[in-house]
């Protein structure tokens, strides 16, 4: 591809202690692009993306965004990239409704300077209307809602914001198979409109079916990226169990 | 858009449909009925004292105290930290203003006493602004640094004036105190809840009107005029209870003391801060779920410096209020009032466990809790009796606020 990678992040080093969590991984991601993370559990995924959102600051290496060099020391820094990420952990208040959270430090506010509460709930209906239509109680704070109800929130937390580079971290662990088809339906959509997405999943299945790229990860090192259609389920597996890296194709 | 939801099924009596469909609080409600009990039980020991005029007078005035400080604890518990230090913070600015009143700026002067107040709010918030500090850019838990802050400003109250009292204070400053001057008359104070009662019946209509522009299933109409009628009977039977009290050896009505309305003012403002301000929203993010309020770029340290900043401005309100009432400033102001104010805030629903808490409940749990020590006091118990029930008030509240939340998960 010629085009310049929305974003590339370069030899990306991240220790906890002794624990190398990530240990020199580059990566990209180019526009219009969905690129599977894939690895066992405790690979370093998660702290990987969370590098890329500004949750973790990193210990080495660089992140790009659009070719230029890009600091990113908080969520804020983030946001402001366009970044937006949807986070295993879901990081909801339980005790806020769900307008509330899907704002949360981004509300819509009054011509007084006050919390515009209903234009809130307004906005919210709409988002989580497209991802799961008979999510109804969504005033309700969000301890009593359902595992899926919850992650339904946080992917429209996600997507209403125009983000231009999405990480979903496990975005469908708690789905029902059709709130999961819908989301996929929603990856395919923003795909076309040139939004980048990092998918963290451990379904293989879904991986291949919206992934045009696939990076794989062990033990905190970059095991290797393959385009999705060059490689089979097989390979893939060998890639995140033993580390084994399939012979690049031609293009 | 009328919204599909369907409605709840109506089982059980007349009683409980009216407050399921007001959205009334069930543990709100317990506490009122709480409250009520306590006043009826102590009527019958104190023959009746307990519930004359003069008495509800004067607890209206207690309770302003622990009130106005309830309102910051509030905010302070939500996001899920705590302040042991707000009886000896109340006791240091007071001593800061009477010590400048009386010693360091002149007596007779018009300027004295607002300038005092302007002081002692000034030191409030700068102690505010030590705690929070530790606490939001040093990481100390909070616990340590205002239990560190109970001693020293303690301390401080003492090392003002070397212990000794100074008395008396500005004649005009007492007003503040709610005594003999400090309070507003009748006919004020049937305007005031004139306003009080016009501004619920407005606020009422336009939330009405608010949720039905957005297609939001509204309370029925008569939950809402049962909810109205009961707050405008609560507000008129306050204002004939403080009418009904008068001067010495006159018949003119006292009317709503300035205390209260002091605290009436603090209350109004801060349930705006916490109902409709991003900062507001801010501390129950943080109460609910620190980590979340982090990842969605919420300045936590920032909104955790301005919680202690408004805590220690509130002490130093409630330093006024004791100071004027005293007509003195006393070292030993405010002694163990943490108990009182941190009671207050839980008896009224604010959960320890963060994120969950309202200043308005907090308010009734402040009434609660003079109520008991009022009633303790008319009943002739020692100092050291009331606080041995006062500390078990307190856990028992806190015990209730665990099998509560229990029970609904
Ligand atoms: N905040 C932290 N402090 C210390 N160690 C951490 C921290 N976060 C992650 N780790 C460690 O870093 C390693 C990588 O964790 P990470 O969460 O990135 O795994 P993952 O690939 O996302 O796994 P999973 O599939 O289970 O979500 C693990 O060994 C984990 O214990
Ligand atoms: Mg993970």
């Amino acid at each position: 591809m010629q085009t310049t990678p929305l974003v590339e992040m370069r030899h990306i080093h991240k220790r906890f202690g002794g624990v190398h969590a990530v240990n020199d991984v580059s990566i990209d991601l180019y526009p219009g692009e969905v690129v599977g993370v894939l690895g066992h559990n405790g690979a370093g995924k998660t702290v990987l993306i969370k590098t890329l959102s500004g949750a973790i600051p990193l210990d080495e290496g660089e992140i790009l965004i659009n070719g230029e060099k890009a600091e990113i020391l908080t969520p804020r820094d983030a946001r402001k990239y366009g970044i937006e990420t949807i986070y295993q952990t879901l990081a909801l208040a339980d005790n806020l409704d769900a307008p509330a959270n899907l704002f949360l430090g981004r509300e819509i506010m009054t011509p007084y300077g006050t919390l515009d509460d209903g234009a809130m709930e307004n906005e919210s209906r709409k988002v989580i209307e497209r991802l799961n239509p008979n999510f109804k109680n969504i005033k309700d704070p969000v301890r009593n809602m359902s595992g899926g109800q919850r992650q339904s929130i946080a992917i429209a937390r996600a997507i209403y914001f125009n983000a231009k580079i999405l990480i979903m971290d496990e975005p469908t662990a708690a789905l029902g198979p059709h709130e999961t088809a819908m989301v996929a339906q929603l990856i395919k959509q923003l795909k076309s409109e040139g939004i980048g997405i990092f998918l963290i999943s451990h379904d293989l299945h879904d991986v291949f079916d919206l992934s045009d790229r696939v990076s794989v990860i062990k033990n905190g090192r970059l095991v290797g990226t393959r385009r999705t259609a060059d490689v089979t389920k097989d390979d893939v597996l060998g890639m995140i169990i033993m580390g084994k890296l399939p012979p690049e194709k031609a293009a | 858009m009328t919204n599909s939801e369907t409605r709840q099924e109506k089982s059980g009596n007349f009683v409980s449909v009216f407050f399921r469909e007001a959205e009334i609080d069930t543990r709100m409600l317990a506490m009122l009925i709480a409250l009520l009990a306590i006043w009826a039980v102590l009527y019958f020991l104190t023959d009746g004292i307990f519930l004359t005029p003069r008495n509800l007078y004067n607890l209206a005035v207690q309770s302003s105290v622990v009130g106005i400080m309830a309102c910051g604890m509030v905010l302070i518990i939500v996001a899920k930290h705590i302040d042991l230090s707000v009886g000896s913070v109340l006791g240091f600015t007071g001593m800061i203003i009477a010590f400048l009143q009386v010693r360091v700026f002149t007596l007779d002067a018009s300027w004295n006493w607002p300038l005092t107040i302007v002081c002692g709010l000034a030191v409030g918030a700068l102690v505010g602004l030590w705690q929070g500090w530790w606490v939001a850019y040093r990481d100390v838990p909070a616990f340590v640094v205002t239990l560190g802050g109970l001693l020293v400003f303690r301390g401080a109250a003492y090392l003002v004036t070397d212990g000794q009292t100074v008395a008396p204070l500005d004649p005009t400053y007492q007003i503040f105190g709610g005594g003999i001057d400090g309070s507003i008359g009748a006919l004020w104070s049937w305007i005031l809840g004139g306003v009080a009662i016009a501004w619920m019946v407005v606020s009422t209509v336009r939330n009405r009107a608010r949720r039905a522009k957005y297609g939001f299933r509204a309370k029925p109409v008569w939950a809402e005029a049962g909810t109205l009628i009961l707050g405008v009977a609560a507000i008129a039977a306050f204002i004939i209870v403080m009418n009904s009290y008068y001067k010495p050896r006159t018949d003119i009505p006292r009317g709503i003391p300035v205390p209260v309305l002091i605290l009436i003012s603090v209350v109004v403002i801060m349930t705006l801060v916490s109902r409709i301000t991003k900062f507001g929203r801010y501390v129950y993010a943080i109460g609910g779920n620190l980590e979340a309020a982090e990842l969605s770029g919420i300045d936590v340290k920032k909104v955790t410096l301005w919680i202690f900043i408004i805590m220690g401005l509130l002490c130093a309100v409630a330093g006024v209020v004791t100071t004027a009432r005293l007509n003195a400033g006393a070292n030993s102001m405010g002694q163990l009032e943490e108990l009182n104010v941190i009671a207050a805030a839980v008896i009224g629903g604010t959960s320890l466990n963060g994120g969950i808490g309202a200043v308005s409940g907090a308010i009734l749990g402040a009434v609660i809790m003079q109520s008991l020590d009022n009633g303790m006091v008319l009943l002739g118990m020692s100092s050291a009796m009331r606080q041995v029930i006062i500390g078990l008030v307190l856990v028992v509240a806190v015990w209730f606020d665990v099998v509560y939340n229990k029970r609904k998960r």
